[in-house]
């Protein structure tokens, strides 16, 4: 019940991110049946809107998936802070909670619960916690998604209402922007997928984060005191 | 019948392949460090790497969209997007708020995109 509650004053920001995905999804081009498949399926704000750009411009489904794959790599690192949690419950039980733990109820739980518990009763109450706070989360994603979805039908595409799901992930982008060498990172990444636009099969996504990343890698060896002592790996308001 | 037919219209068999992958790519990130009972770690460089592809990523997929025309960079100023993002940014860092990102941006974009033309 206390995953449920602490999670209502967040509902309603969920659903308003919830209904722009919904119409700047079907804005940008999907279809009506693909928007509801995916929004019912993936369940991952930040990713669909990545992939629907690639997805209308027909890039292969290898580079769309490992675009949605690095979009979530923040989830990785959110799993391994969780996994202490979690496993005590079996193993289908946790691909659930993984699957439904987005941003929001990760960053409330690990609020709520600092220390893993291995008392069974206080156990019981973190899953609980966590399947509640998920639940209201999943509930209000889920119904302002297809609603937005709807909605997108009456409103018509010159008032070029996909561009509010452009707005979203510039605001995660933002959210993940919480150390110099992330700027560095985002920096590169932007730089490189203007000029190796011209690629074919949306390639330059690719040879992008490819930079990004190593270019990064190589400043932490050549520079390690640039570091920051704690890494980042803080939760992000999301979904 | 024709609902249905505009309900299914364009849906094919490789978008919800693509979809079906992306779901799975949902379950295997949120779920990436306790599929596996057992204790294991990425390598270094791996965790480094996790610090930095995902901002890579969206920066990648974002930045084009908002600076790009037809493939070209954008040849004038008045370009109703970089002026929406520049304000969204600025309403990002103001409250950390990704909600009034949106908000704010839509608010500068619209009357500039429907008004102007831009």
């Amino acid at each position: 019940m206390q995953g449920l509650r602490e999670m209502a004053p967040q509902a309603p920001g969920v659903a308003a991110w919830g209904l722009m995905t919904g119409v700047a999804m079907v804005k940008s081009g999907m279809g009506v049946f693909e928007s509801v498949a995916m929004t019912l399926m993936v369940f991952a704000g930040s990713s669909q809107l990545a992939a629907i750009p690639l997805i209308v411009a027909g890039a292969p489904a290898w580079v769309i998936l490992a675009t949605a794959f690095c979009v979530n790599l923040r989830f990785v690192v959110f799993s391994l802070h969780l996994r202490p949690y979690l496993m005590h419950l079996p193993r289908w039980q946790r691909l659930v909670l993984g699957y439904l733990t987005a941003d929001i109820s990760y960053a409330l739980f690990t609020r709520r619960f600092s220390q893993p518990s291995a008392q069974a009763d206080q156990q019981t109450a973190q899953d609980a916690y966590l399947a509640g706070n998920d639940f209201l989360n999943w509930g209000s994603w889920m119904l302002a998604s297809l609603l937005g979805i709807a909605l997108a039908n009456v409103i018509p595409t010159s008032w070029g209402l996909g561009f509010a799901g452009i707005l979203c992930l510039l605001g995660i982008q933002c959210s993940l922007a919480s150390s110099r060498m992330r700027i560095l990172s985002s920096v590169v990444a932007s730089v490189a997928a203007i000029a190796a636009y011209h690629l074919p099969l949306k390639l330059n996504i690719v040879v992008a984060i490819a930079a990004a990343v190593i270019l990064c890698l190589t400043v932490e060896r050549l520079r390690p005191q640039l570091l920051p002592l704690k890494p980042h790996t803080g939760p992000t308001a999301h979904e | 019948m024709s609902e249905l037919n505009a309900f299914f219209s364009g849906a094919d068999v490789w978008t919800l392949a693509v979809i079906a992958g992306m779901a799975v790519v949902t379950v295997v990130t949120r779920s990436f460090f306790f599929i596996s009972s057992r204790e294991w770690l990425l390598p270094h460089w791996a965790q480094r790497g996790l610090q930095y592809a995902p901002i890579a990523a969206l920066s990648a997929v974002v930045v084009p969209e908002i600076l790009m025309q037809q493939g070209l960079f954008i040849s004038t100023w008045m370009d109703a997007r970089w002026m929406a993002a520049l304000v969204g940014v600025a309403a990002y860092f103001w409250r950390r708020s990704v909600l009034l990102t949106i908000l704010a941006g839509m608010a500068a974009y619209l009357p500039l995109h429907l008004g102007l033309g831009w």
